[in-house]
């Protein structure tokens, strides 16, 4: 009896939780179904008039088409840095586990040593030297800095470390095949779940990224989705002419998440897989 | 006298040959090792080592008008430890670590002991939903609860609070971050729970010890270590405090200002009013404290958690 009591309970608090955790996106997928007045005037958590068709043509043709560029570009910009940060990581973790090399104790004490510097802390003098290399307002200067990821190598260096076997590399080098060959299609088969969790957070860390885009773009036709929503919002608020209404803005938000929410249930156990290596060490 | 050497007759037997190849493929693994290494060392100099280095360099320059750069030595430090709205972001930021942290840590450990002893179809989507703002970019969920906050469009707007005046918008910031990383840290929690022996409590719950003493007293002190990283990482979020309130600060700029917290304030310096040499002196004073703090905090936290 009171276990059943008990199970009550903690079922009441996680139903209460759980609305708060869900209210934003609830009132985020209704208001994007009405037109600007509906937003002002009907009652914010329930549907009125369905105006989604609308809000997202709109949405696509404000500052002709300027969205979709955004868009895309984000899209560009996790793939790009989340491809090529998962690679290099993967290389470097590879070495630092498997292969015996001079200064390997070394490299790999130095990461260990900056993996706690802020990255915020370094956005402002990686654009002053990006300016010195005319490299500002380019996509170079959004994907270069991207594509380095102490912490994914590390996990990759920790899983590679536990989970492949001297002795399967051993067997490849004796049949003869080369450094690179081994490393292609012996050790990095048995990476596959590690890699992928690695690409799923360098790719969503770069769709979320926002401080480094910002600085560094000027041109809008480069900006990401985050620095440009924040643009049209800055306008909106402000009451310039043109700008982009709140109902596009609410609609621009819920497009730009969709894909985010698409690909975190899709790939649930890939998430907690990273957090779990990520807390045990 | 060299071909005595080479030759095979005067070389020792069967050590020779093997000892070469030896030698060789320990020389092609150490050059294949650093090819696999070079782009990571390549981008951690340029990205990392590079920007830290400019920036303490530019820090102890001063620009004038005149001469042009100048070498200052800690001017610009002195001047960022003197200058009451850097002081005014500090402490700003520190009352936030020291509620916010606390406040999110809770909810973190509270959802993760429910899902980690309710067993139930709900316990499961509860834990998909507490974790989703975390795959949410922090500038779209600012957004939308700058939405929720608004007087006129938002759901609270018959409360007649106003969210985002001077006494309440760090409150309102607080609540931001707090839905946005719960779910992550219930998440990290959650796993330490799981690994558990569950040995541990079934003999007290034999011995009638309750779900919620278990969970206090037992479940708990055993995830210490969990928990202390988890409040590492999150009092190291709230010194760097940025995107937040720079999203929300069209809604109010008398109460958002440009010093609101240290990097909002060295952003504006540097974007703002062009002080390069000054922003670096805040941010690499900002960096520094983050980076020292969290190794003492690591060290001084080690046997605690080593303990576990």
């Amino acid at each position: 009896m009171s276990f059943k009591k008990g199970s009550v309970a903690a079922h009441v608090v996680m139903g209460l939780l759980a609305i708060y955790f869900l209210l934003p996106f609830w009132w985020l997928l209704v208001a994007a179904t009405k037109n600007n007045d509906g937003l002002f005037q009907s009652s914010s958590l329930w549907f009125s008039d369905f105006q989604l068709i609308d809000n997202l043509k709109l949405l696509f043709a404000q500052n002709d088409g300027v969205y979709l560029t955004w868009l895309r570009n984000s899209a560009f910009y996790a793939v790009v840095s989340g491809v090529g940060a998962t690679v290099i990581s993967a290389l470097a973790g590879y070495a630092f586990a498997k292969l015996r090399f001079p200064g390997r104790n070394a490299l790999f004490a130095l990461l260990l040593g900056l993996i706690m510097v802020p990255a915020t802390a370094l956005v402002l003098p990686t654009y002053l030297l990006m300016s010195q290399a005319n490299m500002v307002d380019t996509i170079w200067a959004v994907i270069l800095p991207s594509l380095l990821n102490p912490f994914g190598v590390y996990l990759l260096r920790v899983y590679v470390h536990d989970s492949i076997p001297d002795e399967m590399l051993e067997a490849a080098r004796i049949d003869g095949a080369g450094e690179f060959r081994v490393f292609r299609s012996v050790a990095l088969p048995a990476m596959r779940p590690a890699l992928v969790t690695v690409l799923l957070f360098s790719m969503v860390a770069s769709w979320n990224n926002f401080f480094l885009p910002l600085v560094m773009l000027s041109d809008d036709q480069l900006y990401p989705l985050t620095v440009g929503l924040r643009a049209w919002y800055m306008s909106a608020i402000m009451g310039n002419g043109g700008a982009a209404t709140f109902n596009v803005i609410v609609t621009g938000a819920l497009v730009a998440i969709v894909p985010l929410i698409a690909a975190f249930l899709m790939l649930q156990r890939y998430w907690r897989g990273g957090l779990t290596i990520g807390s045990v060490k | 006298m060299t071909e005595v050497q080479t030759s095979p007759a005067a070389a020792p037997a069967a050590a020779g040959p093997s000892e070469k190849t030896g030698r060789r493929s320990h020389r092609r693994e150490a050059a294949a090792g650093w090819l696999f290494v070079l782009p990571f060392a390549v981008l951690l100099v340029a990205f990392l080592l590079l920007p830290m280095a400019y920036a303490f360099k530019i820090s102890l320059y001063r620009s004038t008008l005149i001469e042009g750069e100048v070498f200052a030595f800690f001017d610009n430090y002195k001047q960022a430890i003197d200058d009451p709205l850097v002081r005014e972001g500090v402490v700003r930021v520190l009352i936030f670590g020291l509620i916010q942290t606390p406040v999110m840590i809770g909810v973190a450990l509270l959802a993760a002991l429910l899902i980690d002893a309710a067993t139930s179809r709900f316990s499961r989507f509860f834990r998909l939903a507490a974790f989703v703002p975390y795959a949410v970019p922090v500038v779209i969920g600012t957004l939308m609860w700058g939405f929720l906050y608004s007087d006129s469009l938002g759901p609270f707007s018959g409360l007649g609070i106003d969210f985002v005046s001077s006494d309440t918008v760090l409150a309102s910031l607080g609540n931001i971050t707090t839905w946005q990383w719960a779910g992550y840290n219930m998440i990290v929690l959650y796993a330490a729970l799981q690994g558990l022996p569950r040995e541990t409590y079934e003999s007290a719950k034999i011995d009638g010890a309750g779900e919620v003493q278990i969970a206090l007293r037992i479940k708990t002190p055993m995830i210490s270590s969990a928990l202390v990283l988890a409040t590492l990482f999150t009092i190291m979020g709230t010194l760097q405090f940025f995107t937040e309130p720079l999203i929300l600060q069209p809604l109010n700029p008398g109460a958002i200002t440009q010093h609101y917290t240290p990097n909002v304030y060295a952003y504006n310096q540097a974007f703002s009013f062009q002080q390069y040499n000054y922003s670096a002196a805040i941010s690499f004073l900002l960096g520094a404290v983050v980076f020292i703090g969290s190794y003492i905090f690591l060290f001084a936290t080690r046997k605690r958690s080593a303990l576990q």
